[in-house]
């Protein structure tokens, strides 16, 4: 129980979500969590506007209770199967993080300088979190799958367009991580 | 009744990507710092052992609940879209440090910050279903 509290070690969790591919590979489904992104577009009536969201999303109902589901696992997981230790970050890490201004790095899963109700009131806080949804939920159908659908299910089925969009996803948060957060973070 | 066991999927991933900090803002700045192998051994080891397994499926051509063999469907042939795509997802991944799964996954451990992060990539998908024919694929 002691282990199952703590962190998982990535040769435990590594495995255990392709465990959750296959499972939904059996199911006669695919592995696929922004697919749901454009069923939410269908549900709202976006077929009005571009056919692209005229489909029967009825069809993906399967996905969206997986979705409900992820959102329990992140309840169960932080109420009942955390013994809130610290995330063990790189030192490395920590230092870069602490001379662009953030504190208390690793103390929660995500820095309260970006996510918290006081960093989103402010223009600066609120254009992050609308610029990096905006990015991600364009990119990821553009590219046609996320982490999920491209680096775990495309590159386990040997794809080169998986291939391509794993090489895209790495240019791109490589020129975030290394040129853009310096911009926007600064002590 | 027929959606419960997709539900327990989605259960089982959530725990999952929380206890394995995968859902970690800090764990995908770590990762694209290259400063801890963390990422790349949780990605690692799936993708691995998912070559193995699909190729396993192929060979002996297993069968899924339903009777039938399993078929993984590939994606379509193309290189500007994955490349111009993906590169636009990465920028965003790496700023909101969630992809769309842990976004969901945020949500249920009490980010609700998160669902603005949501409520913009449905924006985005939105937006690239409309002018999507004038793009380059």
């Amino acid at each position: 129980m002691e282990n199952l509290l703590q962190p998982w070690p990535w040769y435990v969790s590594g495995p255990l979500i392709t465990f959750v591919m296959l499972i939904l590979f059996y199911f006669g489904k695919t592995f696929g969590m922004s697919s749901n992104l454009r069923t939410l577009c269908s549900i709202g009536g976006a077929g009005k506007y571009a056919d692209f969201f005229k489909f029967d999303w009825k069809s993906q109902r399967w996905n969206l209770a997986v979705v409900v589901g992820a959102i329990i696992g992140g309840f169960i997981s932080v109420q009942l199967l955390s013994d809130e230790s610290t995330i063990n970050l790189s030192s490395n890490t920590m230092d870069d993080l602490s001379a662009m201004g953030f504190q208390n790095v690793g103390n929660s899963l995500l820095p309260s300088e970006i996510f918290s109700w006081d960093a989103i009131l402010s223009l600066k806080g609120f254009s992050i979190l609308i610029i990096a949804g905006f990015l991600v939920g364009f990119g990821t159908r553009y590219a046609g799958g996320c982490t999920s659908g491209h680096a775990i299910s495309g590159l386990s089925n040997l794809q080169k367009p998986s291939l391509v969009a794993v090489i895209g996803f790495f240019i791109g948060g490589l020129i975030m991580t290394h040129f853009i957060l310096p911009l926007i973070f600064t002590a | 009744m027929k959606f419960i066991k997709y539900l327990l999927v989605g259960i089982f991933f959530g725990i999952v990507l929380v206890k394995s900090e995968a859902v970690s803002w800090y764990r995908i700045f770590e990762m694209f710092k290259f400063q801890s192998f963390h990422m790349y051994g949780i990605i690692g080891s799936s993708v691995l052992l998912g070559v193995v397994s699909v190729g396993l499926i192929k060979c002996m051509g297993i069968k899924g609940n339903e009777g039938e063999k399993i078929k993984i469907f590939p994606k379509d042939k193309g290189f500007i879209r994955y490349l111009l795509g993906g590169t636009i997802f990465g920028l965003g991944w790496a700023l909101a440090g969630a992809c769309p799964g842990p976004m969901y996954i945020l949500v249920g451990t009490g980010v609700f910050s998160m669902l603005i992060v949501i409520a913009a990539a449905v924006l985005g998908t939105f937006v690239y279903g409309v002018i999507k024919d004038k793009l380059p694929h």
